[in-house]
């Protein structure tokens, strides 16, 4: 157990300040710096690692985020799958594996970087610190799935209603004072990482281009004409 | 845009001048927006030219539909994480430069200190193993030119005959963006930051919007866009707008030595794209063409009018040095049609040397058929062919029998050795008239720097007259992006 004002510090204040965060420095960041807005890609300048660690890492983050927000947004829907014992150990068992999937990724990203000396020149800073928070991220979600298993029911049960307390500006943290140090490490790094996102390469994500998927093939732009 | 590649010596001014002005950067040292290859030869990136290599251009397929072969809207989602066509920097070269302190900083030794390479990427040594123009006039031509993809079709005999000892010959293709009418680089990216600006047609990327999805790289069949490592953003050649906003000709047509490139106006049915892209291979070139609109036409000038071209552009038209070579003469031809991008860059393509024989000392033309060093050209006419004619040598012959022709019309004019009969039979065979044979004479010969580029007045001040007062924005100008782009976080 951890002291309540300890408590109240990490999953009241900390989750404000990072949300806060987030939120004015990527639409400053946008609006002043929207150049900086890229993937910073370093595809060209090492092309073989590149498939195997970005591949694994994308898919595999992608699909535990997604999980994660299903189970935020809708945490019903996984309680009723979750109903029978098979789906929930085919639902826990797909996601452990989409976990080391993404901390595979992660490791040969980092490998990647560390040793290639042409990635080197382009890796900042914030590139290692956002690299260091990923790993124990993924590391402590793969860990939770391992030790404190059934994770998919009882995020939806507990968890969810924690975080839209916190989103509906009336935050409840009887929730989560009663969860394991693990999965308190795992929150309180989410929040963090939210918190650091607009000082990253993380910003790509807000621009992912899906309006390719409908627009005419051809882009032809005039003065003064829309 | 025209390039009379008779005329190329291959000096790299235009290179060098476009370096100078647009690649001189950090992440844009390696990048060559204009760049001029050796043929035959591997050309930069190394092997451009090979689609099963580098997935670049459009396809067609068996429903009928046009294709962007290395992407389309399901597979940009695997492809946004790692595009499987896109080529590495080891594709084109690592920029280097010269340890030059250690020329001053080496200690005292039995050797003279030496300047060596270091890798302008990370400051390490390298060994430097390829460049920009590694096989330029045919250096190491067995191991760089015989890889060159348009020598696919020729026969063994043609292929020796390119590259033996005292026969080998070779031709230079400058290249820039072609600023083509279907360009694949936009079609492909999926920010929506690449455009083609509808009132000059030149094909940019909105730097702002790019965001390294890299799939313009990929698309582009001439290898013409270019991924900036430290930037992080793609770029390719702006055909030095700014330059043609105040009437000047681009960097690279400026400083071209040997007059061989002329920029105009051609006015064009943008509503045909996609049908004349589809066309089969041997009927690409006559369906740009077709797509191509005379701007003497009373009823287009009309249309233009309409469309809200101005009389200046439609002036431009009229004179445009590009319209007569491509559509009067029919002697200039878009490089490799059958990327199906219909690029917008023609080239005449060039003369080369006659086959002779020597007998008794004197040496003699091989045969007397008057157009027999077309047919049996030292540059075989199936590569040329390969190069200018999606494959198909009919409208490469046209071209090249014509500037023989002219050129026999203007001896027989000038120097009178030829028979004026033989020269006007020449010109009757190669579709040509006196009057035209003299214009193309003087185009390519005796043309000025207002003849080789018509650059309509752009009117930017109309342009910015729309959004804010142009007082206001002639305060404003040269205040728009200070410090220079900036790596992201």
């Amino acid at each position: 157990m951890t002291a309540p004002i300890l408590d109240t510090f990490l999953f009241i204040a900390l989750p404000y300040v990072c949300l806060f965060t987030f939120l004015l420095m990527t639409i400053y960041r946008y609006r002043a710096q929207s150049f900086s807005y890229s993937s910073l890609s370093s595809q060209f300048l090492e092309n073989k690692q590149h498939f195997w660690t970005v591949v694994p890492f994308h898919y595999g983050i992608l699909a535990v985020t997604a999980g994660h927000l299903i189970a935020f947004l809708v945490p019903r829907s996984i309680l009723v799958w979750n109903s029978q014992p098979l789906r929930l150990y085919i639902l826990e068992v797909s996601a452990l594996a989409c976990g080391l999937l993404t901390l595979i990724g992660l490791l040969g990203l980092m490998i990647r970087r560390g040793t290639t000396t042409r990635i080197r020149k382009v890796t900042s800073l914030n590139d290692w610190i956002l690299f260091a928070m990923l790993l124990v991220q993924t590391a402590s979600g793969v860990g939770i799935a391992l030790f404190h298993p059934w994770g998919s029911s009882w995020f939806a049960s507990n968890l969810s209603p924690y975080l839209w307390s916190v989103f509906k500006l009336n935050p409840d943290i009887s929730f989560v004072t009663a969860m394991p140090h693990l999965v308190k490490l795992h929150i309180v790094l989410a929040f963090l990482t939210i918190g650091f996102f607009p000082f990253t390469r993380l910003v790509h994500l807000l621009v992912i281009p899906n309006p390719y998927l409908w627009r005419k093939t051809q882009v032809v732009r005039w003065y003064g004409r829309k | 845009m025209v390039f009379h590649l008779d005329k190329c010596i291959g000096c790299h001014t235009c290179s060098v001048a476009c370096k100078n002005v647009w690649t001189d950067r950090k992440g844009a040292e390696y990048m060559w927006w204009n760049n001029v290859e050796t043929k035959p030869g591997t050309g930069f990136p190394t092997k451009w030219e090979d689609q099963e290599k580098y997935q670049g251009g459009f396809e067609t397929n068996g429903d009928g539909k046009l294709k962007i072969k290395s992407t389309s809207k399901a597979q940009i989602v695997p492809n946004i994480f790692h595009n499987p066509h896109m080529p590495s920097m080891d594709d084109y070269y690592e920029p280097w430069t010269y340890d030059y302190q250690n020329l001053f900083n080496a200690p005292e030794g039995a050797d003279q200190p030496t300047a060596e390479p270091i890798s302008m990427i990370d400051g390490e040594k390298i060994d430097v193993q390829s460049g920009p123009n590694w096989d330029d006039d045919l250096g190491g031509s067995p191991i760089y030119a015989e890889n060159d993809p348009n020598l696919a079709g020729l026969t063994d005999q043609q292929r020796l005959q390119l590259s033996s000892v005292e026969r080998l010959v070779f031709f230079y293709l400058p290249r820039i963006c072609n600023h083509c009418l279907n360009p694949c680089c936009v079609a492909s990216c999926p920010s929506g930051a690449l455009y083609k600006r509808g009132e000059d047609g030149i094909v940019l990327i909105d730097q702002q919007k790019c965001r390294a999805w890299r799939s313009c790289v990929a698309a582009c069949p001439y290898k013409k866009t270019y991924f900036n490592w430290f930037t992080g953003k793609s770029e390719k050649c702006i055909l030095c707008f700014p330059r043609l906003e105040t009437g000047q000709a681009p960097a690279c047509f400026h400083s071209c030595v040997g007059r061989i490139r002329y920029l105009g106006v051609l006015l064009y049915d943008a509503e045909r794209l996609e049908e004349v892209a589809k066309l089969p291979d041997d009927e690409l070139v006559e369906g740009q063409r077709s797509m191509i609109l005379d701007p003497f036409d009373p009823e287009i000038i009309a249309e233009a009018k309409k469309n809200g071209i101005s009389d200046g552009v439609i002036q431009a038209a009229q004179n445009s040095p590009v319209y007569r070579f491509v559509m009067e003469w029919k002697i200039a031809l878009p490089p490799h049609i059958e990327f199906r991008t219909l690029p917008m860059l023609f080239y005449v393509p060039p003369m080369s040397p006659v086959q002779a024989s020597k007998a008794e000392d004197t040496i003699t033309h091989n045969s007397d058929k008057l157009f027999h060093d077309i047919d049996d050209s030292r540059v075989p006419m199936k590569f040329l062919a390969n190069l200018f004619g999606a494959g198909h040598e009919g409208v490469v012959r046209y071209a090249l029998a014509k500037q023989k022709a002219v050129r026999w019309h203007r001896r027989a004019e000038t120097v009178g050795d030829i028979d004026r009969e033989t020269a006007d039979r020449m010109l009757r065979e190669a579709d040509c008239t006196r009057e035209q044979a003299d214009a193309i004479y003087e185009l390519t010969s005796l043309c000025t720097y207002e003849d080789r580029f018509v650059i309509p007045p752009m009117h930017r001040e109309q342009a910015i007259e729309m959004m804010k007062d142009p007082h206001e924005h002639r305060e404003e100008v040269g205040f728009g992006f200070v410090g220079g782009p900036r790596r992201g976080l």
